[in-house]
């Protein structure tokens, strides 16, 4: 048997950074999307709460345990990341562990960078917000941390997320150094 | 443009796509073929302020019927499909 080497998104891709700016690929192993049936989100989420000490979060916020975290991905559609599953989720339950490439953007500048490329209105989102919306054309995850933003796309889009936000960086980086 | 997002909140509009007019949410039984010929085929093209289906496409995925005025672009009222069509029933 062909013995193959397991290769992240963004291998060969990041760590990236431009001034203080900071991108980074996170070492995420799982990812699944728990979609509770209908009316049975209650259920799940004390299903969560006893396994993983973790309830369903509200919409646009995410919770966190350890390194293990619950993500609010969308209308009815949750996903836990960095933590395997409970067995028996009254819920549609997917693998999405090799299919998201997860790259955390961090600085001082971070926003100006995002405002090149996302509709969002950053100014809204705290820590442990999560948003729903584009990064250029790519459907994306976005996660509020304390120094700036978990970012995440489909795995296809890798080199597409990192030659974007590089392109950003570097131009606001830039801007910094200019005199007035 | 932005439409107001019942899960989201105020987004761009590059976020939605337009699904067409209100209509989809009245779809005739299938033998009815005279219904299902002006379901498809027989619409009304009006201006003005209109009811509409749009769906939150690079946000929460929702559909959203939106009462827009489809010559000034003011958004009247934005309400989850779901709840439009709960209320009907």
């Amino acid at each position: 048997m062909v013995d193959l080497a397991a290769k992240s998104p963004a291998a060969g891709l990041l760590p990236v950074s431009h001034g203080d700016l900071v991108l980074q690929e996170s070492d995420i192993q799982e990812i699944w999307s728990i979609a509770p049936f209908s009316g049975a989100e209650r259920a799940v989420s004390a299903a969560l709460r006893k396994s993983l000490k973790m309830s369903l979060p509200p919409i646009g916020r995410a919770t966190r345990t350890g390194s293990a975290k619950l993500l609010w991905a969308g209308r009815d559609v949750y996903f836990l990341v960095g933590s395997g599953l409970p067995a028996k989720l009254n819920a549609a339950v997917t693998d999405q562990s090799d299919a998201w490439c997860c790259v955390t953007l961090e600085g001082a500048h971070v926003e100006a960078v995002l405002a090149r490329i996302c509709p969002l209105d950053l100014r809204n989102m705290e820590t442990g917000s999560v948003a729903r919306s584009l990064l250029g054309h790519m459907t994306a995850i976005i996660v509020k941390i304390d120094n700036g933003y978990e970012l995440m796309v489909f795995r296809a889009f890798a080199k597409t997320l990192v030659h974007e936000l590089q392109d950003a960086m570097r131009s606001v980086d830039a801007q910094t150094h200019l005199s007035d | 443009m932005r439409i107001n997002c019942p899960l989201c909140g105020k987004r761009d509009r590059r976020e939605f796509y337009y699904m067409g007019s209100d209509d989809y949410m009245r779809r005739p039984q299938e033998q009815d073929h005279q219904a299902m010929h002006r379901y498809l085929h027989l619409r009304d093209n009006p201006t003005g302020l209109g009811p509409e289906l749009w769906q939150h496409e690079a946000g929460c995925g929702a559909w959203l019927v939106v009462e827009r005025n489809m010559s000034t672009h003011e958004i009247r009222s934005v309400a989850l499909a779901e709840t439009v069509a709960r209320a009907v029933k």
